[in-house]
């Protein structure tokens, strides 16, 4: 018995002394679930700037921020990627971030950088947009933009995420509240009643939406028209299997809402130089180059190359929807609230 | 252990207590704390919120139907423990492990072989998805394992010849089973009964995919008032209102336990169980054990069919595919890695249960009393809080003296916590059954009590505690929730994997994901499997 505990003890001891904390020469990256660099680029942050990466994966989005918000000031990496434009004004006004005004700037596509003080730094886009099922519009046409989808020639086809538990669900409310307004003749609230009469579907997360849900590609559902993304198309080519030619859904580019995710030295870090060699690394070609094909999301960095099977099989939409990470951090909870009001209960 | 009884216990229970305040008590104490003292000053305000919010009723309904789950689980899985208690068959071991692997799959995989099942065009042509009946459903595919592997720990080693007793005296089968064994197995029951509660009860996963919006458990308002909402304060009274109806009923479980407990002599499993002789009896073994499988075995076997249906006929692709970069050059998952991790961090997380759960289980079995039963019920806590407040206590807690926020070790530590309860409700009943006559025999011998512990009692409760380990496992190959919301280095596990690939559209990544969780299931009834095997000899055939 009492070897037994003390064999234990020792290595309970030996796990508690095992802890990170990180070596000198390591920088850390706090990021989402989804966030992936390949084995091959972690090699070269490392061979072009002696720093070596460890990531640490927190949760979701709205996870990640708290978890940093949480540990504002003594935080558990040294810089934050992945905060998007529905939780930006919350971290900034934890305060979470130092300055820091990347040289790569200059490149990035106009328009992403919007923050004054260079608290965070764009690392890239991506649209959340209607999705249909292209052998399913055949005789009749596919909608144009989510206005259309009131119509009774669209009854009981399209399926929406639940905006309380799908960040995808979130931006396509935000994305109506920025086209529809909350004020006028039809108000957004219009809009989701008249979608209600119209037989939406509501599923809590993506995977129930696209996957169990949606008639296209590789969804088993029978619901033509799904809130997806911009870079599903291609990711449909890429991941089809057989292989296909040509992808068998596409995007309805009006109506499409428009995030931005960045990242952020985190204030209280002691390798600053590291992070700041991060942040450079991540708007770097080989990053850029890279993202499309691990995260389907669009890179920052003008110059970069898109993959051959985003250009041949998605359209960037021309004029994406947005809302002030202000307004929606102040109204978000009274949002989704009225949402459910009108279309759950 | 006679001369200084009060001592030696404390000393037994000082590890699980250390454990448990470090890595429980102090983690979700720090972060409720911070959301009901903004700025060091208590605030009555989220209370008053939570009212008007609608938590009544999201509290009525996460705890009515974890009574109505937990009451199905346990008639669902009472006639498969029965027959693997009483009898000898073919393949008995293999079924064993197979039937544990529900418990480990990941909801998300779950919920899409029921919907395959009773979604929109489902193969069993009735439409539950989004009702209650898709979540009890499931909850009752979840948890057949606890029930089977609890109450089967202490049945397989009943006296059958009370049974017979009572039959020889007259009594009908019905008769001799609610007179004799019932009574005999209730703690065992009632402690299958509190583990399944509370899985059910804190039920997130479940409740989101097959019940769809709308329908909320208090599990999941946390989750959202932590993560999208960032309400802390909302979030720690709804934890507060979990925890105090997690205490409530593990309060009367614990209670009703230690009324009931009956010391009885406990046999060798091989001289309980026999081949059955009668045509009825076989028909009853066949029939049962079919009847389970196809609940238990159903959902597995629809996704091991979809990881084979490549489109274009049967085949393997999307095994042969799972490390492979495909045409992009960019690798998702490394199914080595991910199987690796998975394992390395089921050892350790085993490793810590056990230890840490046979020495509460013996506080808990010997010493009884006020304490031991709180001790219980302190014990049981962790399983019935909210993933999400233990992985934000962690972040605001472990950073001293050591700053352990993000190491790996709190991932197996998050299983552990969830685990031990597991292992305690395996031994406790066996503990208290072992015959105090025995081990005082022995001590009259001359035996100390440190070797009677070792050479009576832990024999008889090895074969409980490798049930126990077993669960253990199973619990860090499947669990999610926790690790998911601790920031932690990126170690891939398989339950990772299988999300990864669930999260790219596409024929390929569909399948990926199916194939993964095949994987998974290998792994799982081959990982429990073994440990069943590796059950120490001693005293006998136990």
């Amino acid at each position: 018995m009492k070897r037994f505990s003390i064999l234990l003890l020792a290595t309970l001891t030996t796990l508690l002394t095992a802890c990170g904390g990180g070596e000198p020469d390591t920088v850390r990256l706090l990021t989402h679930d989804s966030f992936l660099i390949t084995e091959e680029t972690a090699a070269a942050f490392t061979a072009t700037t002696g720093w070596r990466l460890e990531v640490l994966p927190a949760g979701d989005t709205g996870s990640m921020v708290n978890q940093a918000i949480l540990a504002a000031g003594n935080p558990v990496a040294d810089v934050l990627f992945g905060v998007d434009t529905t939780f930006l004004s919350r971290a900034l006004d934890a305060d979470l971030f130092i300055p820091y005004e990347s040289p790569v700037l200059g490149s990035l596509i106009p328009g992403l950088a919007t923050d004054p003080d260079h608290r965070v730094t764009p690392i890239d886009y991506g649209d959340v947009c209607l999705n249909y099922d292209k052998a399913a519009f055949t005789t009749t046409p596919p909608p144009q933009s989510p206005a259309d989808l009131t119509a009774p020639a669209y009854r009981g086809m399209l399926v929406v995420e639940d905006p309380a538990t799908s960040s995808p669900g979130l931006a396509f409310l935000l994305a109506t509240i920025a086209s529809f307004g909350e004020a006028g003749e039809y108000t957004w609230q219009d809009y989701w009643a008249d979608l209600r009469a119209n037989d939406v579907r509501v599923t809590s997360g993506w995977e129930e939406a696209y996957y169990g849900a949606f008639s296209g590609g590789s969804g088993e559902g029978d619901r033509p028209i799904v809130v997806s993304y911009a870079s599903s198309p291609p990711a449909e080519v890429i991941y089809a299997d057989p292989p296909v030619g040509e992808a068998p859904t596409a995007v309805v580019t009006q109506g499409c809402f428009r995030q931005v995710e960045y990242a952020g030295i985190l204030r209280g870090t002691s390798r600053e130089a590291g992070a700041r060699a991060l942040i450079d690394f991540l708007l770097g070609e080989r990053f850029q180059e890279e993202m499309p094909l691990t995260m389907f999301v669009f890179p920052a960095l003008a110059s970069a190359d898109l993959p051959a099977e985003f250009v041949a099989h998605t359209m960037i939409p021309a004029a994406p929807l947005t809302l002030d990470p202000a307004a929606i951090e102040a109204n978000r909870e009274r949002w989704i609230e009225e949402w459910a009001a009108i279309v759950l209960r | 252990m006679s001369r200084h009884p009060r001592l030696a216990f404390a000393a037994l229970a000082a590890l699980p207590v250390a454990f448990l305040l470090a890595f429980f008590f102090w983690p979700v104490g720090s972060i409720v704390a911070t959301g009901l003292f903004p700025g060091g000053r208590f605030d009555p305000d989220p209370f008053a919120r939570a009212l008007r919010g609608g938590l009544p009723g999201v509290a009525w309904f996460t705890l009515w139907q974890a009574a109505a789950s937990t009451a199905l689980t346990l008639v669902v899985s009472l006639p498969a423990a029965y027959v693997f208690a009483r009898f000898e068959f073919p393949g008995k071991r293999t079924l064993r492990a197979l039937f544990t692997v529900p418990f480990v799959l990941p909801t998300v995989v779950v919920a899409t072989a029921f919907l395959a099942l009773i979604g929109p065009g489902g193969m069993l042509g009735v439409r539950l998805d989004g009702t209650i009946w898709a979540i009890l459903a499931a909850h009752v595919f979840f948890n057949v394992a606890v029930v089977l592997r609890t109450v089967g720990g202490l049945w397989a080693h009943l006296d059958p010849r009370l049974e017979e007793a009572a039959r020889l005296l007259g009594a009908s089968r019905w008769q001799a089973f609610t007179t004799v064994t019932l009574p005999l197995l209730r703690p065992a029951l009632a402690a299958a009964a509190s583990l399944v509660f509370l899985f059910t009860f804190t039920s997130f996963g479940t409740v989101l995919l097959l019940g769809g919006p709308g329908l909320a458990t208090l599990e999941v308002e946390i989750y959202r008032h932590t993560t999208a909402l960032f309400d802390l304060p909302l979030a720690a009274v709804l934890a507060l209102v979990q925890m105090a109806g997690v205490t409530g009923v593990l309060a009367a479980y614990s209670r009703y336990q230690e009324r009931r407990a009956v010391e009885q002599t406990l046999r060798p499993a091989a001289e309980v169980t026999r081949r059955p002789r009668t045509a009825g009896e076989r028909a009853l073994v066949g029939g049962t054990l079919a009847g389970t499988a196809l609940l238990l075995l159903g959902p597995p076997a629809v996704l091991l069919a979809r990881s084979l249906d490549t489109g274009s006929g049967w085949g393997t692709s999307f095994y042969r595919a799972l490390g492979s970069p495909g045409r992009t050059g960019v690798r998702l998952v490394d199914p080595m890695q991910a199987v690796g991790n998975s394992l390395s961090f089921g050892v350790v997380a085993t490793a810590v249960s056990v230890g840490i759960g046979l020495l509460a289980a013996a506080v808990i079995a010997y010493r009884r009393g006020r304490a031991s039963q709180w001790f219980d019920t302190l014990l049981m806590l962790p399983l019935g809080t909210s993933a999400v407040t233990i992985g934000f206590g962690f972040v605001v807690a472990l950073d001293a003296p050591v700053d352990l926020r993000s190491s790996w070790v709190l991932v197996p530590l998050a299983h552990a916590l969830v685990a031990v309860p597991f292992v305690v409700r395996a031994v406790v009943p066996v503990m208290r059954a072992v015959r105090t006559r025995l081990r005082e025999a022995a001590a009259v011998l001359g035996a100390p009590p440190r070797r009677v512990w070792r050479e009576v009692d832990l024999p008889l409760i090895s074969r409980a505690a490798a049930a126990g380990a077993g669960f253990a496992f199973a619990v860090s190959l499947g669990e999610f929730g926790a690790t998911a919301f601790v920031a932690r280095p990126d170690t891939l596990t398989m339950p990772v994997a299988i999300f990864r690939f669930l999260g790219q559209p596409g024929t390929l990544n569909f399948g990926r994901a199916m194939a993964m969780s095949v994987l998974l299931m290998l792994v799982t009834a081959t990982a429990v499997g073994l440990i069943d095997r590796l059950r120490p000899a001693g005293l006998g055939d136990f």
